[in-house]
Order: C-alpha cells, then structure tokens, then sequence
C-alpha cells in the first residue's frame, strides 16, 4: 500500500483498495483495470446497468472469485494471493447480505442468524439467542425466529439476510442489490436498515445497485461502471453532488433514467438490414 | 424397503437353488448358499443400490439447491467450510448405517430362506440355522462390512459432488440428481467386482 493520499483522509483509513483489476471472460474484458479505494465509515455505491460487471466486481471482493489479473486489499491483505485459511480469517471481518437473501432454506430465520455465531465464537447458548433476538429487532422482526424462510415475503428475507450478515458484527458491509424487487415503502425501509447499520453501528459498506433513487439515498461515495461500449471501466466516481454534477452522457442517461443516449438499445454489432436479409 | 427386498432375495436364492440342488440331492446346502451369497455379495450390493435410489438422489437435490440458491456461496463468506459442515456429516452418517443396514438386511433375508425351506421343504428350522450360522466364517461377514463402508463412501463422494457442481438452476438440480444416482451405481458395481476379486485372490 503506497500512502498516497488525495483526500483528507490518512491511508490508513482505507479499508478496501482495488488496483488494476481486470476480468475476462474467453478474452472478452467484463471488468478492465479498476481503481478505487473504500474509506471507513463510508457507504460506498456502485453502480451499473444489466451485464456491466457488478456481480462479478462483488464475487471477487468477496474473495469467492479469482480475478485474471489485478488485486484487491481487504484490511490491507490482498485477498486475491491470499491461502484459503487467511481468506477465511479476513472473511470473519466482514459480512455479505446477499441479492435474494441466501437463507438456508432448512433452519429457521433465527438459526440462520445464529449459524455464524455458533461457528466461530464460544458464547453460550443463550447468549447467541440473545444476541439472535438483538439483530431481529434491528431489521424489524422480532419475534420471527422460527419461521422459515419459505414463509417470508422477498423483503422479509432480505432483512433477515442483512440480519445474518451483521451477525458478527462485521466492519465491513457488502450488499447485493438490497432493494431490487421490492416496493417502495420496502425499498426506504431497507435503505434505512443501511444507513442505520452505518451510521449507528459504524459499518462501512459496499453497496452494489442499479436503483438510483435508493443509490442517493444511502450513498456517501459512488462510483459507476460502464456498459457496452464502456465495459468495464469506470465512467464516474464520487460524492453524489459530484455525482449529479458530472457532465458526463453516459452517466447521465443512467441517473435520469432516459432510453436515449449513449447506452446502447441494441446489444448486437450486426448490421440489421444484411441480417433480416441473409435469414430470408 | 431394503427389508423387502432383502427378505425377496432370501426367498429367490432358495428357491432358485432348491431346483438345481435337489436335483442332486444336495438341499441341505440351501442354507449355506443363501446365508454365504447374502454376507459376502448380495447383502451389501442390494443395500448399498437401495440407499443410493433414497439417500444418494436425495443428498444430491439437497446440496445442488443450496448451491442454486447460493447457500453455499453464503457459507463460505461466513467462513464455514461447506465440505466439513455438509459433506462431513454425512459421510459419518452413511458410514454407520449403512453397515449396520447391510447387516439388518442380511438378517431378513436369512429369514426369507428359511421360509422358503421350512414351508416349502419341510427342513427343519434348527437344522436352518445350524448350516446356516456353520458355514459362514466371520471373515464372510466382514468381507460385506468393508464393501459397505466402500460403497458408503462412493454415494456421498458422488452425491456431494454432483451436488456442489450444480449449474443453472432448477434444471441443474434434476440432472445432477440423475448423474448421483447413475454414476454410484456404476462405481458400486465396479468397486464390488474389484472387492470381489481381490477377496477372491488374499484368501
């Protein structure tokens, strides 16, 4: 780590550093050299359209993928050369709320909380039901221990998933689209889940979504991925008043949302006219 | 289920023999055939086949869903190996019972023998058991225990496997839970021909 800082803040206050990260796929670039520092206490958003690369990005912060080339540093490890059991050690300091929850469909919502805890610490029983019943009330859902998850509603297991993921009462926070699919009134509740696991608990985060109204919600620092012409590269980074300032097409079309624009309709090279000929 | 089929293939041994033996007058050795061919052979084959259809196929859909619905990747972000936590018990679990299965089920079919011989033959019941615990050393036996804790090894080997490489969803399930159950049955038969052979050569 080269103490470079740009910023106000010390290096020492970055948690997770990304450098050159390049991912490929057949020799086709999905992520092509990124660049970006996460600080403490930061909710960090990334943003990108459909087939950009997020859930790639996020598999390999996460260290359940190996980029091609590039690396990434969680707590100053880099994850990417480090041996199953560092990565495990690394692991115990962050949690992962995943896109559709990933409960574990055979245990009850309170088991599926208390799992990691059981793991990896030797608290007394009743003290991980406790402990259960203290992360329950922080999403909301006191008194849902033992339902499963087949019985809750796609929100219900998102926060129950958020729940799991702050069982260990981690530092460090990712989130896997953590409002798709879900209504508004529950798209703010569990935006406010964020913000309060941030501000309150003082997690950082790492927020992967394509819902901008959400993204300025919780975002403290943004950054967006290209898509299509721009693959894998990142078209904008920072706070979200630079953010909404940012001059830039590309960026624009995505936060306002609009068809027209450099994004492009088609996803096909080929020349249409030849095409629908060639077929008849 | 395994009780069944195992009682089906008591009464097939001793009937099947009991046509070819009595021509040569040898029924008396019906009893040793059947208890012989269901310790060393068809006990632990017919058992093992069995658990493959019922716990094999089912261990596969189990680990192949978690994995469609990313409950694996959760574990191992949670630091928890998925092989010790899923895979580990099991092993353990199938390396007990089906064992102790194989030897329930070699029971029943002993009974099954000595119905057809009673009713059918009008042997005596101790005469049955006599030949039948006489003849069988108790290497015979152990020679079907050590098949079992082979086979028990494959199905879970087979099963996890198939399991933890599930690819696109639902569908991935189906095949990986047909792939479990053909390719035990396949490794089984295989083990059991070289187990077979190798028992043949050392003693």
């Amino acid at each position: 780590m080269s103490p470079t800082p740009k910023k106000t803040n010390p290096s020492s206050d970055v948690i997770l550093e990304v450098k050159d990260l390049v991912q490929s796929y057949n020799g086709r670039a999905v992520l092509n050299g990124l660049n970006f520092k996460v600080r403490k206490g930061e909710t960090f958003v990334i943003m990108g359209g459909s087939g950009c690369g997020k859930t790639t990005l996020l598999r390999i912060l996460i260290g359940a993928q190996k980029p091609t080339s590039g690396s990434v540093h969680l707590f100053g490890e880099d994850i990417t050369k480090a041996a199953p059991q560092e990565l495990d050690r690394i692991r115990l300091r962050f949690g992962m709320n995943f896109q559709f929850g990933a409960l574990f469909q055979s245990m009850t919502v309170g088991e599926n909380i208390a799992l990691p805890i059981q793991e990896h610490s030797q608290v007394d029983p009743s003290l991980i039901e406790m402990i259960v019943k203290m992360k329950l009330e922080l999403v909301g859902l006191t008194g849902f221990e033992n339902f499963k998850p087949s019985e809750l509603s796609g929100g219900m297991r998102k926060r129950v998933g958020l729940a799991r993921a702050l069982a260990l009462d981690p530092e460090l926070l990712f989130s896997d689209e953590p409002t798709s699919g879900l209504d508004p009134v529950m798209t703010a509740v569990v935006d406010q889940l964020t913000l309060d696991s941030t501000r309150k608990i003082g997690v950082t985060a790492v927020v992967v979504s394509h819902d901008m109204t959400s993204c300025f919600r919780i975002a403290t620092h943004m950054l967006m991925l290209g898509s299509g012409p721009r693959q894998g590269e990142i078209i904008a980074e920072g706070t979200p008043d630079e953010i909404r300032a940012n001059p830039d097409p590309f960026l624009q079309q995505f936060v306002r949302g609009e068809a027209d624009g450099p994004i492009a309709f088609r996803l096909s090279q080929d020349d249409y006219l030849k095409h629908l000929l060639q077929e008849g | 289920m395994a009780s069944l089929v195992s009682l089906s293939v008591g009464f097939i041994l001793a009937m099947q023999s009991s046509t070819e033996l009595g021509k040569m007058g040898a029924n008396s050795f019906i009893p040793d055939l059947v208890s012989l061919s269901l310790m060393r052979e068809l006990g632990p084959l017919l058992v093992a086949i069995i658990v493959v259809g019922r716990s094999g196929s089912a261990v596969a859909a189990e680990i192949g869903t978690m994995k469609v619905n990313e409950e694996i990747e959760a574990l191992r972000v949670m630091a928890i190996d998925p092989i010790r936590y899923l895979v580990l018990p099991r092993f353990i679990a199938l390396m007990i019972m089906l064992p102790c299965m194989t030897i329930f089920g070699n029971c029943v079919g002993l009974v099954g023998g000595w119905a057809v011989c009673t009713l059918e033959m009008g042997m005596p019941t101790s005469f049955y058991i006599m030949r039948a615990m006489q003849r069988p050393e108790l290497w015979d036996l152990y020679s079907g225990i050590i098949k079992t804790a082979v086979f028990a090894h494959i199905i879970i080997t087979i099963a996890c496997y198939q399991g933890l490489n599930v690819e696109g969803g639902a569908e991935g399930v189906g095949r990986a839970t047909t792939s479990a159950v053909v390719y035990s049955i396949l490794w089984i038969i295989i083990a059991d021909t070289l187990l077979t052979g190798l028992f043949y050569l050392v003693l």
